[in-house]
């Protein structure tokens, strides 16, 4: 299987090497209109194929990995260091992306898995598809290299052959494993496409927005996979590494983030050029922003330039990255330089009160965010070579710079649907900003009144203040988003005598971009209100012994028994807990500890109960090597659920603004011309 | 005039902000067990896992039981917070703090963020008056082919709206 591997390694390379220089050459040629033997087309078509022929090629690499997992052949050194007999099915097909090798293989699998499919639907617009394809092989290229050279996953282990192999990681042991990395890398990768589509438009010089129109799907997909890939690992620190937290600034948990608010920024801006034909400089540079940020992070953490839970031992495939990234850049600034004039705005900005420049302060935010963290990510190396010394940018580093910033991105979402595109009065902001402004007060007030207050113990606390804030921000941005789909459903109730319900569908369902992305920032609003929760953790310690008792909150756990099982893969010892809630038993919880046979590394299994309100999160911590006794250590996180439904709620708004809009009927309808304005109004704007 | 009546009510809102804000930021010292738990939230645990000292959860880990012996010490000691991180930073160099201090080269890493929000603030603000002024300008600048079909007396009335509203409108 390493030879099949191998080969089908090199038969990719040789393909998109094919691609790309086929593909190329065939543009050229268009271009200049120069005579050849070949017509440019059918070189063009040449190209496409082998783009096409590639996905099998590296499709073939990616099963001769997983089948070698499932097959248990340790004469291959990445099998051997990250897998083992016992391991259970689905983490050996996770084997595929938990060492430094797999992922890249998944990384060019997933590159050729979207060029596949850009390849098949090249008849939308051949010559843009073209330039598209020939950019994406040209990526691909890369990874391939670094495939068949630096960073083989085919090598076969030096001397004999063991038994069994190292095993899988046991942080990686853990369902989410299985469906987090793939996520992540569909969104990493996946913005490969709209850099492709927006250099070639660029090198092309095409004509119009309509490349914007194509890549739109391609982008929302995209950012789509890579919110939630970063949601799962959210998700999966929490389960998994028992700190009670979800989110520690890792540096790469911040190289998933700072491509995300790029691409928030790019999915954002992009209606302004679609609309009035304005910021294409700025689109083309955030996109091409966005895909050097998914490299900028992989160099990162894979260079061993920057220390992370997550990173791979230091290698020299830091290099390549470095490299290849230049050579992108210098691209992206030659094109740019050579085809800005095709980017002149065709309108400007009339208000400094207006839906475009919402947009505008939106993108700003967006992007300051994104230097912040690449500042927090960057400053230890920045401070070492400067003073010699490293220092640690941590959590309390990004709790206080990025917070803030964060807060006034929320105060914008909340802002910007409702002012109108080009100008408004003081009449109408005053009349849309009533009922936000009111629900931000009453919550001010509410929250006050029940305990949420800025002080703890008597002293300031930022963390309290800013959750207060984030709160009553959110309050207010939940009302403007509703109160933007009441005003809407009340015209479209008035016109067709339906129900508000049903008028709310219609209103969706008319525009289903507007009113999906208001579901998005629904969405946002309630992972917001979720984030802000953690200001209030508590969490307590304890050595329980049997029928001992540890109190927190609104619980008392008491200790039922200790444990011990065991199966092929590990060992494990598990508390029994009863939790009673004011007293009255409610559920029994089995925190978990397991030792993982062939590594001997041991891992925290959390039990974690939830509602609405708070999370009950306990880890059993293993026995005290002093006393012997068992430590069981449980916090109480309140509204950790509502980050989970805010993701579920952005999944779907998402879905609903990639519908198609439902047309308007064609039978001749006699409106009343108010109506017919304010049906336009309705359908005018994202 | 009904938003001249309105006022009031923004006025109220905005002292009953300030009033809040007043009495958030004019309680009292805090006690030692939260001053534990933001400090031990400052400091990283050194035994390698990244953590934050207060979040480091191994058992068995000795660094952050012989740290948090320290910090208690400490403020036993009734050491200031600041004392507290120089003493934690000599001993265990620089890294253990879990954020960059705010002296030195180091205070750049705090300015830098908030200098470049501030700076693109203002150069965003800039822009949008710049085109805002721009768009102003080339309608006014499609007026005058309009002028000529005007009456003496509309063209004189149209002189004084501008005067009135200033050269530049507005919003």
């Amino acid at each position: 299987m390493a030879a099949f591997g191998s080969f089908s390694l090199l038969i990719a390379l040789a393909l998109a090497t094919y691609n790309l220089l086929a593909g190329a050459l065939a543009l050229r040629l268009v271009a200049t209109g120069q005579p050849s033997r070949i017509a440019p087309e059918r070189l063009a078509d040449t190209a496409r194929r082998a783009g096409i022929a590639g996905f099998l090629a590296v499709s073939g690499a990616a099963f001769a990995l997983v089948w070698a997992a499932f097959t248990n052949d340790f004469s291959i050194a990445y099998i051997t260091e990250h897998s083992n007999i016992a391991l259970p099915g689905p983490y050996k097909f996770a084997a595929l992306w938990s060492g430094q090798e797999g992922s890249l293989l998944l990384w060019a699998w997933l590159l050729a898995a979207y060029g596949f499919v850009l390849r098949l639907r090249h008849k939308t617009d051949v010559k843009l598809f073209a330039y598209a394809g020939t950019i994406l092989a040209s990526v691909q290229v890369f990874f391939l290299l670094l495939l068949n050279f630096a960073a083989p996953p085919f090598s076969l282990l030096k001397g004999a052959i063991p038994a069994d192999g190292n095993g899988l990681n046991p942080l990686l042991q853990y369902p989410e494993m299985v469906i987090h990395p793939p996520m992540l890398y569909l969104g990493y990768v996946g913005f490969t496409v709209p850099f492709a589509f927006a250099l070639g438009a660029l090198i092309m010089r095409y004509p119009g927005e309509k490349w914007i129109k194509v890549t739109r799907t391609w982008t929302m997909v995209t950012w789509l996979f890579l919110t939630c890939g970063i949601f799962l690992g959210m998700h999966w620190a929490y389960a998994v590494l028992g700190w009670g937290g979800y989110w520690g600034w890792d540096p790469v948990e911040n190289a998933s983030f700072m491509p995300w608010l790029t691409g928030t920024a790019f999915l954002h801006s992009v209606m302004m050029q679609e609309k009035k034909g304005m910021m294409k400089s700025w689109n083309v540079w955030l996109i091409f922003s966005t895909f050097l940020l998914t490299l900028l992070g992989t160099t990162l953490t894979r260079g061993g330039l920057v220390s992370s839970v997550h990173a791979f031992a230091q290698s020299p495939i830091g290099n390549w990255f470095l490299i290849f990234m230049g050579i992108v850049l210098a691209v992206c600034i030659f094109v740019y330089i050579l085809q800005r004039s095709h980017l002149q705005s065709e309108r400007q900005l009339e208000s400094l009160v207006s839906r475009e420049s919402s947009f505008l302060f939106n993108n700003l935010v967006l992007l300051t965010a994104c230097f912040v963290i690449l500042w927090g990510t960057l400053f230890p190396i920045i401070s070492e070579y400067v003073q010699g010394s490293k220092v640690t940018v941590g959590a309390p580093f990004y709790n206080r710079v990025a917070v803030p910033i964060g807060l006034f991105l929320l105060f914008l979402t909340g802002v910007g649907p409702l002012l109108p595109w080009r100008a408004t009065s003081l009449r109408s902001i005053r009349r849309n900003f009533i009922p936000p402004v009111v629900a931000l007060w009453i919550t001010v007030f509410v929250c006050l009144a029940v305990g949420v207050r800025p002080w703890v113990n008597g002293s300031f606390d930022s963390g309290h203040f800013y959750a207060l804030v984030a709160f009553a921000l959110s309050a207010a941005v939940f009302t403007a988003v509703v109160s933007e789909f009441v005003r809407g459903a009340l015209v479209i109730a008035r016109q067709t005598g339906r129900n508000l319900f049903t008028a709310t569908w219609l209103l969706t369902r008319r525009n289903t971009r507007r009113y999906g992305g208001y579901i998005v920032h629904i969405g946002v609003v309630i992972v917001v209100v979720g984030l802000a929760g953690s200001a209030f953790n508590i969490s307590h310690e304890q050595e329980l012994d049997l029928h001992s008792k540890l109190a927190i909150g609104p619980y008392v756990l008491e200790c039922v028994g200790f444990t011990q099982d065991s199966n092929l893969n590990y060992d494990s010892e598990y508390a029994v807990l009863n939790v009673s809630e004011h007293g009255k038993p409610e559920f029994q919880i089995t925190p978990e500890r397991r030792v993982y046979l062939v590594s001997g590394q041991p891992q925290t299994m959390v039990s974690i109960h939830s509602n609405p309100g708070w999370d009950l999160y306990v880890v059993y911590e293993g026995a005290n090597p002093d006393t012997g006794r068992p430590i069981i250590k449980a916090f109480l996180n309140p509204l950790v659920g509502w980050i989970w439904a805010g993701l579920f709620i952005m999944v779907i708004g998402t879905f609903v603004a990639l519908a198609p809009a439902l047309s308007p009927a064609t039978a001749a309808v006699r409106m009343p011309v108010a109506a017919v304005a304010s049906e336009a109004a309705l359908k005018g704007g994202d | 005039m009904a938003a001249t009546a309105r006022l009031p009510f923004w006025i109220k809102s905005a002292e009953a902000l300030v009033l809040a804000l007043a009495m958030c930021f004019s309680m009292g010292a805090s006690n030692s067990s939260s001053r534990f738990y933001s400090l031990n939230h400052k400091l990283m645990c050194t035994c390698g896992c990244a953590e934050l000292l207060g979040e480091c959860n191994h058992v068995g880990c000795t660094e952050s039981t012989r740290e948090n012996s320290e910090l208690s010490a400490a403020l036993a000691a009734g050491e200031t917070d600041q004392q507290i991180l120089a003493a934690f930073s000599a001993k265990y160099g620089a890294t253990v703090l879990a954020a960059p201090p705010t002296h030195g080269f180091d205070l750049v890493a705090w300015i830098a963020p908030f200098a470049v929000f501030a700076a693109a603030l203002l150069g965003t603000i800039l822009l949008v008056r710049r085109w805002a002024g721009i768009a102003c300008g080339k309608e006014q600048a499609a007026i005058p082919a309009d002028l000529s079909t005007l009456a003496p007396d509309e063209r004189e009335r149209l002189e004084r709206i501008r005067r009135e509203t200033g050269a530049n409108g507005g919003f």
